[in-house]
């Protein structure tokens, strides 16, 4: 039988996995040294090129493009921020502005000026046999679609790129120190490109999850601040993999909290206190966490002297 | 030329160069979505200049909160404050200054009207407040703390025009429409503008001559340029001042919210043009400078308008206008990097 | 027979400057080659252009007889080349291991690096505990883990630039031994040391080569050279005046005791400072500096001295002890770019900076225009008049300029940090001769500076920071270098 408890977790977890497909990719290019406000912008394009394309195409064509899209308007950002030194925050509030207004015309565009409700094919949750009949968590954590599923093996994949290879070490000396990594031979503008716009295609899939997983549809605007929220969620979980991946588990449960409070009958808590509710919670979280100190010492800083 | 003429003349020159080059990349975005550029700006140019009705009702009633949150954020740009929120702030303003006027029931007097501003005021910089108490005391960055409270702000107006605040018919989401004693006067007999233009040029220009003659201007553009060596070899408060500048800032867009409410919609609504996003936009572009903002904001306010009549009239979605104000921004920024002197 | 580093024709600009011109130099395998000049002179630029961080406009890099063109320093690596910088280039939040292991390529095994700096450190004595955080070691350690990254990927040619700079005297000697055995030890080895102490030069190098503004004025072996004659060839023989001769061949004054000195203007009961995470940095330090008189304080990187110049200047509190100071303190902090200046506001706006924090009302800039214009005049400050952006100064002007604006209205007290970081010799003898002036004028002064020399040449009296616990010592190279490790 599945009870409302079942449903709250299998909906955190659903509500989590774009969250958390957006804070890895963040987490790679902040470690990087690069902090991309931009992230929102890259999602709600991944989210219409994959609504476009999945609708005409298929599914996992809508995913592929969802990741293209993301990494053609980050493409943009990794030249303003990475080759120009432009101020990261203003380009990335610029990037933000550029998507949502893009994707509104795009749409309108493709779709007509109403805006007619569309609906696409989507990914179905695959069961996993007897790991979905535990108790409690099974439902939550095996029971959702592919999606998901990757990312039980790219969050410690990336713990170990992280720690483990050349590649790695180099992607975080450019985030704390790129004088120092020049020294040593590697290359801090190439490693920030590569870093910038893997932020971007991971974001492009967080969009492409809203739509292909999730809602079935598109809606303008409708990444509404889940690029913000990732990047709270990538500096609460320290900038670290499993970290990260906790934190979009948290807040994929505070999303959550409305259908639990909903199926449990408490409807006289307005619902747009919910809906305000991940937003709070960011900022509560991120006075808890915000003490720098596990920051990439050279986070958003735009003087690279060499290389 | 000699140098007071140039100071003069340069203002005016870039406004005229960023005029000519937001028609070449609108053409240039109306061309590749296959429009026809030329009915789309003819539409444009009538919903935007086409008579005095156009000029006053459309484009400077946009203008006037577009230059208010211009300038909260050029100030707190200036402070190195990077606000985001002023659409929050002025959703606040709205929200507090709607809830004030409703706090006077039936019969309000005309001398209650400052009561609603000053509401408005205060609104606008606590929520920005909220911001700056995260930032010196958590050190959360104002970004993304500004971008959360917009969001915040949203839902609790969502809230309000459905609940303490909704129209006593309890049908539409909105508040009850202002008392016509708690509206702005008009500004021109026969348009719609409202004495809050009047606001804006006056707190332009004392927020020019603040910033350039004050000691306390002097300071904040000291601390937005180097908090550190404002701090060492200024011997400045740097809490203080950001904090002063985040909550100035939150106070006018609190304002442009109040004025929103009480010259131009005289309800409470649950959405939003956007002006605090598109203010961004305007300050940047106006290189945040106080009455450069005042220029900017009626270029924006003229592409709004101009936007919607060329939606309504040539079937192009309003939102290129949202388009043509991101590449405008990336635009300055590379512009600023090619010449090496940005910010 | 070939050479281990070949430099031949190399020219650079940046814009219309031209950082180097046609220099050449050859460094013989087996040798220690010291390359001497001021700052400024072209000397870190010139080993940049050969560790392929900084591209020439002209000219060849040969190293080890392999030309090489439009390389990076991981080209530079793979021949052999290793460059130690002279402001280190760890990633202070990572280990020494990962450290060493930056720039390779493929899977990264801690424990297999970990090993490998074990057996460097044995073949050459530079001990290091690989699992340490560079950010957690002292300053000799980064130093030696700079080297041990290099020695880790086969470096055979080694760059030092200016490695005593940072290093108290004893530490430095067995530093210049260590470079004197490494050049010796094999066949292919061989050190090029870039430095702008002759003593340094002379100590330890077999050849020379000099350079003065860009260009190559003298090079040879190293036992054809005196002090004086390198001297004139990194000065020019115009430049010698006794000032600027004071500060390139550095002598200790006779000892005097401040006759000029009077009252106490600052004074210190058992000082205990902390640092911004609450940790004492100071210990119950007690001392005074009266009026009339240069007090020195020498210390090793990160023994609490920025901490309790910030405590003099009124910056930071005192956590506990008394510190009896003037409300008035000019204070020049080390980083004039960060903590110092507004570069992109106009000097007058800079001078303005000054009263900004109790300043009322209107800011009358007119007057503070005049007064800057004054101030550029009076203190020799090369600038294109008050109304121009700090930023377009150089480094010795902005100094001037940043010392003059503490001295304006004598100040009872100055304390000062670094007060000569990075500049030439001409902008250090002014800057010093300003200090002197100060002090005549009856200012109280304290200055920490990280090279011993400073403090000596220019100190009255001496105080040592080691570890935050402060100490005066007699006004002795010996004494005061044993002193900073802590060594009685």
């Amino acid at each position: 039988m599945i009870t409302p408890l079942d449903d709250f977790l299998e909906a955190a977890v659903r509500t989590a996995t774009p969250l958390a497909l957006a804070a890895l990719g963040e987490c790679v290019t902040e470690r990087g040294g690069v902090i991309n406000i931009g992230l929102e912008g890259a999602i709600v394009c991944g989210a219409l090129a994959a609504t476009i394309v999945a609708g005409t195409v298929g599914v996992t064509a809508g995913f592929a493009a969802g990741a293209a899209a993301g990494l053609l308007i980050t493409l943009i950002f990794a030249i303003f921020t990475v080759y120009l030194r432009a101020d990261q925050i203003i380009t990335g509030t610029a990037i933000t502005l550029l998507s949502l207004g893009l994707t509104g015309l795009v749409y309108k565009s493709f779709y007509g000026t109403t805006g007619v409700g569309l609906t696409i094919p989507t990914i179905g949750a695959v069961e996993i046999p007897l790991l979905s009949r535990i108790p409690v968590i099974g439902r939550a954590l095996f029971a959702q679609p592919v999606i998901t599923y990757a990312l039980y093996i790219l969050v410690p994949l990336m713990a170990w790129w992280f720690m483990r290879t050349h590649s790695g070490l180099a992607l975080r000396a450019v985030g704390e120190s790129p004088d120092a990594a020049v020294a040593a031979g590697v290359r801090p503008r190439r490693v920030q490109a590569l870093a910038v716009l893997f932020g971007g295609v991971m974001a492009g899939l967080a969009g492409s999850t809203l739509v292909l997983a999730q809602s079935g549809t598109f809606v303008e605007n409708m990444s509404a601040g889940k690029g913000f929220i990732a990047i709270a969620i990538v500096v609460l979980g320290r900038w670290t993999p499993f970290g990260v991946a906790g934190a979009a588990l948290l807040f994929g449960g505070a999303s959550a909290l409305q259908y639990l409070f909903q199926s449990l009958g408490w409807n006289q808590v307005p619902y747009q206190l919910f809906l305000a509710l991940p937003y709070v919670l960011t900022l509560v979280v991120l006075a808890r966490a915000s003490g720098r100190s596990a920051a990439p010492a050279a986070l958003a800083r735009r003087e690279l002297t060499l290389g | 030329m000699n140098a007071s003429a140039l100071r003069l003349t340069a203002p005016l020159l870039r406004l005229a160069v960023l005029v000519a080059v937001t028609l070449v990349v609108l053409v240039a975005l109306l061309v590749a979505s296959g429009f026809d550029a030329s009915i789309a700006l003819q539409a444009m140019a009538r919903g935007a200049f086409g008579s005095w009705y156009a000029i006053t009702s459309a484009t400077l009633v946009r203008a006037v909160p577009l230059a208010l949150t211009g300038l909260a954020v050029a100030i707190a740009f200036r402070a190195g404050l990077l606000n985001i929120g002023a659409e929050g702030q002025l959703l606040a303003g709205a929200a507090a200054a709607t809830a004030m006027a409703s706090l006077f029931g039936e019969t309000p007097s005309a001398l209650l009207l400052p009561l609603v501003l000053i509401a408005g005021v205060a609104s606008g910089a606590c929520w920005a407040g909220i911001a700056s108490w995260l930032r010196q005391r958590f050190g959360v960055l104002e970004v993304i703390s500004t971008i959360m409270l917009n969001f915040v702000a949203l839902y609790v107006v969502g809230w309000l025009v459905r609940g303490p605040l909704q129209e006593p018919s309890k049908f539409y989401p909105q508040s009850m429409p202002l008392a016509k004693t708690l509206q702005l006067p008009a500004l021109l007999e026969g348009t719609r503008l409202h004495v809050g233009a009047l606001f804006a040029v006056t707190l332009a220009g004392a927020a020019w001559w603040w910033l350039r003659e004050t000691a306390g201007g002097f300071r904040l553009r000291a601390v937005g340029m180097n908090p550190s060596a404002s701090a060492t070899s200024g011997r400045i408060d740097v809490a203080r001042v950001s904090m002063y500048a985040f909550l100035a800032s939150g106070a006018l867009a609190g304002l442009a919210g109040a004025v929103e409410v009480t010259g131009v919609t005289y309800a409470l609504y649950d959405h939003s043009p956007g002006y605090g996003y598109t203010a961004i936009a305007v300050a940047l572009l106006a290189r945040l400078n106080p009455i450069g903002v005042l220029g900017t904001a009626v270029l924006f306010g003229a592409l709004q308008a101009g936007g919607n009549a060329m939606q309504r009239d040539a079937g192009v979605p309003v939102a290129l206008v949202n388009v043509v104000e991101a590449v405008l921004i990336l635009l300055v920024i590379a512009g600023d990097r090619w010449r090496g002197s940005a910010r | 027979m070939s050479f281990a580093l070949a430099l031949s024709g190399i020219s650079k600009s940046y814009g219309n400057v031209a950082a180097l011109h046609d220099v050449s130099l050859q460094v013989r395998p087996g040798t220690v080659h010291a390359l001497l000049g001021e700052n400024g002179a072209g000397k870190t630029t010139l080993m940049r252009v050969a560790f392929g961080l900084v591209a020439g406009d002209a000219g060849d890099v040969e190293i080890e007889g392999v030309r090489m063109s439009g390389h990076t320093p991981a080209h530079a690596i793979a021949r052999g080349l290793g460059m130690v910088h002279q402001h280190f280039s760890l990633v202070a939040a990572m280990t020494v291991t990962e450290n060493v292991a930056l720039g390779n390529h493929g899977g990264f095994t801690p424990a297999t690096v970990a090993e490998q700096i074990r057996t460097v450190g044995e073949r050459t004595g530079l001990t290091l505990d690989p699992h340490a955080r560079v950010r957690d070691l002292p300053v000799s350690a980064q130093q030696r883990c700079e080297i041990v990254k290099a020695l880790a990927r086969n470096a055979r040619v080694l760059i030092l630039d200016e490695p005593t700079a940072v290093l108290a005297p004893d530490e430095a000697q067995a530093l210049l031994r260590w470079v004197r055995e490494f050049a010796a030890q094999h066949p292919s080895h061989a050190v090029v040391l870039i430095t702008h102490k002759l003593r340094d030069a002379l100590a330890v190098a077999d050849d020379v080569t000099v350079l003065r503004r860009g260009t190559r004025v003298a090079s040879g072996l190293a036992s054809t050279f005196t002090e004086v004659s390198l001297a004139d060839a990194m000065l020019g023989p115009t430049e010698r005046t006794p000032a600027i001769e004071a500060e390139v061949m550095p002598r200790v004054r006779p000892h005097t005791d401040s006759v000029g000195a009077h009252h106490v203007v600052l004074q210190a009961d058992a000082v205990t400072v902390h640092d911004d995470r609450g940790v004492a940095r100071v210990h119950s330090a007690s001392f005074n500096v009266r009026a009339g008189e240069i007090v020195g304080l020498a210390a090793v990187e990160g023994s609490g001295q920025t901490e309790l110049l910030r405590a003099l200047a009124g910056l930071r509190e005192v956590a506990s002890g008394r510190l009896h100071r003037p409300p008035d303190v000019g204070f020049v902090p080390e980083d004039r770019h960060g903590d110092a200046l507004l570069l992109d506001a106009s000097l007058t706006e800079n001078y303005a900076l000054r009263d900004a924090g109790r300043r009322r009302g209107r800011v009358p800039w007119r007057e503070i225009a005049a007064r800057t214009a004054a101030v550029l005049a009076r203190r020799d400050v090369r600038a294109n008049g008050p109304h121009i952006n700090a930023r377009t100064l150089s480094g010795g002007n902005q100094q001037k300029f940043v010392l003059a604006r503490a001295l304006e209205d004598t100040p009872p007290a100055l304390v000062i940090e670094n007060p000569t970081r990075g500049l030439d010799f001409r902008a250090t003898a002014a800057v010093h001769d300003a200090l002197h002036d100060a002090r005549d004028a009856g200012i109280a002064i304290l200055f920490y500076s990280s090279d011993l020399d400073e403090v000596l040449t220019l100190a009255d009296r001496v105080l040592v920071l080691h570890n935050g616990v402060l100490r005066q010592v007699p006004r002795e190279r010996e004494v005061v270098g044993r002193a900073m490790l802590g060594l009685t």
